[in-house]
């Protein structure tokens, strides 16, 4: 379970996250979604350490993910995968050195990683370009590669920031139907944050929206549709102010 | 007036903070071996084969202009064969080590600044982390190290090009024979001059590269941080490099 438990976070001085307050239970696909540059990307880094928040916390199975020391921190990065909104694949590696990565740091055998690359890359459609580099291929070969790397790890979660923002629509469904099969075959629990309210409704079990740093309503998929809160209604509308 | 010295001086003051924090998170990823080992390798031929032209072609030019402006000195006062004790000097003692860090400054200490301001802004360095590697032992010290240990097997090489294309500049250009040439080398030369210039060139290979990596990973804002990023990393470089040269000079030569 991850729980953030009053997250705050300002950058210059300026409050992103206000006291953010929200639980994943396990097993379940939790999307954020929000505004541009209200915090969704940052809420999702204090998950794996990435950010220290200013106050509050993210508690992860019962551990305090700031309170972690580097040792702790470690050990809990490796129960998480995080698809990157850009994929970040290493430019001077290839397609399985990207997924083998994370692997080696493991200490698995080489036959077993040949294994887990094989099978992560075909989860994500992608037998076959073990040998390619990240410069060669499209955007939304690049994201499912970050898939893969990700869940070549085994998880028990995966956090995805912006799975789809900056693909076309036909490749946005492939990936939300990826992300699905994902929690299917893996039974993982997720967290999710997109501003795609398509992709929302697709792969999540429950759908957050923060909104001026917190948290402005949280609740299931058909909950959200039918929702009587005016900022809410507007997003998921698309309608301008 | 008083506001900016008072934020000059906060900025100061936490450069050397910052500075001081990524050394000791450096010292706290050393034991991490299996991580760092066999990327060192890595990086010290890329540091080699990156840096070794650029250096022989500056000490073989330097080698040859030494060699002409000490005859020119000399002319009638100074007995002609100590052309080679002044190249000698010259190229172990200051030319080999600074002309060549200046020029890997430039060369080496730039291309890890965008390299790891690159993989900043990308969020490689990120992915990295979330992959529980520690960005210190898997992208600094074999950078550092590389830099520590090559520079010097570079700046032995420089000096080897420099006092050779000044030998051959004194065979033909300065009818100096070359018993001549090696006896002035031989006059005033002493162990030291050999391990002072490349115990100097190791320090700067570690300032070159480890500013590099500071400024790379504290890249922000795009391609136009990576930019900055990388002028900053060659002038803080070549800065550093000028004051270690004097505190060298200044703590082993007197």
């Amino acid at each position: 379970m991850i729980q953030f438990a009053d997250l705050y976070k300002a950058f210059d001085g300026k409050p992103v996250l206000a006291g953010v307050t929200l639980d994943v239970q396990d097993g379940e696909t939790m999307v954020i979604i929000g505004y541009s540059g209200t915090g969704k990307s940052v809420a999702l880094k204090h998950v794996v350490g990435l950010l220290q928040p200013d106050a509050g916390d993210v508690i992860v199975d019962g551990r305090p993910v700031a309170a972690l020391d580097r040792a702790g921190l470690y050990g809990l990065r490796r129960e998480i995968g995080f698809v990157f909104q850009f994929a970040a694949l290493f430019d001077s590696m290839s397609v399985a050195d990207n997924v083998a990565l994370g692997l080696r740091r493991r200490g698995l055998s080489e036959d077993e990683i040949e294994e887990r690359i094989r099978e992560a890359l075909a989860l994500v459609d992608l037998t076959g370009t073990e040998q390619r580099m990240p410069a060669e291929l499209s955007g939304g070969m690049r994201k499912r590669v970050g898939i893969a790397r990700a869940i070549a790890l085994r998880p028990r979660y995966l956090l995805y920031d912006e799975p789809t923002t900056g693909l076309d629509p036909v490749t946005s469904a492939v990936m939300d139907q990826l992300m699905v099969r994902t929690r299917e075959h893996l039974g993982v629990t997720g967290i999710v944050v997109t501003h795609d309210m398509r992709s929302a409704y697709t792969v999540g079990d429950r759908i957050a929206m923060l909104y001026e740093g917190r948290i402005r309503q949280v609740g299931a998929v058909a909950e959200i549709q039918q929702t009587g809160d005016p900022v809410v209604r507007q997003f998921i509308e698309g309608r301008p102010a | 007036m008083i506001l900016q010295i008072g934020r000059r001086t906060v900025a100061a003051v936490t450069a050397v903070g910052r500075f001081g924090h990524f050394v000791s998170d450096l010292g706290r990823a050393l034991p991490d071996v299996a991580t760092w080992g066999g990327l060192t390798v890595v990086q010290m031929r890329r540091v080699g084969v990156d840096s070794l032209p650029v250096a022989l072609f500056i000490a073989a030019f330097t080698g040859v202009v030494l060699a002409l402006q000490a005859s020119y000195t000399f002319t009638g006062t100074v007995p002609l064969y100590f052309v080679g004790t002044l190249v000698g000097k010259t190229m172990m003692l200051e030319l080999g080590p600074v002309l060549a860090g200046l020029a890997l400054a430039g060369r080496v200490g730039a291309s890890m600044a965008a390299e790891l301001g690159t993989m900043k802004v990308t969020e490689q360095v990120d992915a990295l982390e979330t992959l529980a590697y520690d960005p210190q032992s898997f992208l600094v010290i074999p950078r550092v190290l590389a830099g520590t240990l090559m520079f010097p097997v570079i700046v032995a090489l420089a000096i080897l090009v420099g006092i050779a294309t000044g030998w051959l500049a004194s065979l033909i250009l300065l009818d100096l024979s070359t018993q001549e040439f090696v006896k002035g080398l031989k006059l005033f030369y002493r162990f030291k001059d050999t391990w002072f210039g490349l115990f100097k060139s190791a320090t700067f290979g570690c300032t070159i590269t480890l500013v590099g990596c500071m400024v790379g990973l504290g890249t922000r804002g795009g391609a136009e941080g990576v930019g900055r990023s990388t002028t900053q990393a060659v002038v803080y470089s070549a800065v550093l490099l000028l004051v270690l040269d004097a505190f060298w000079a200044l703590v082993l030569l007197r």
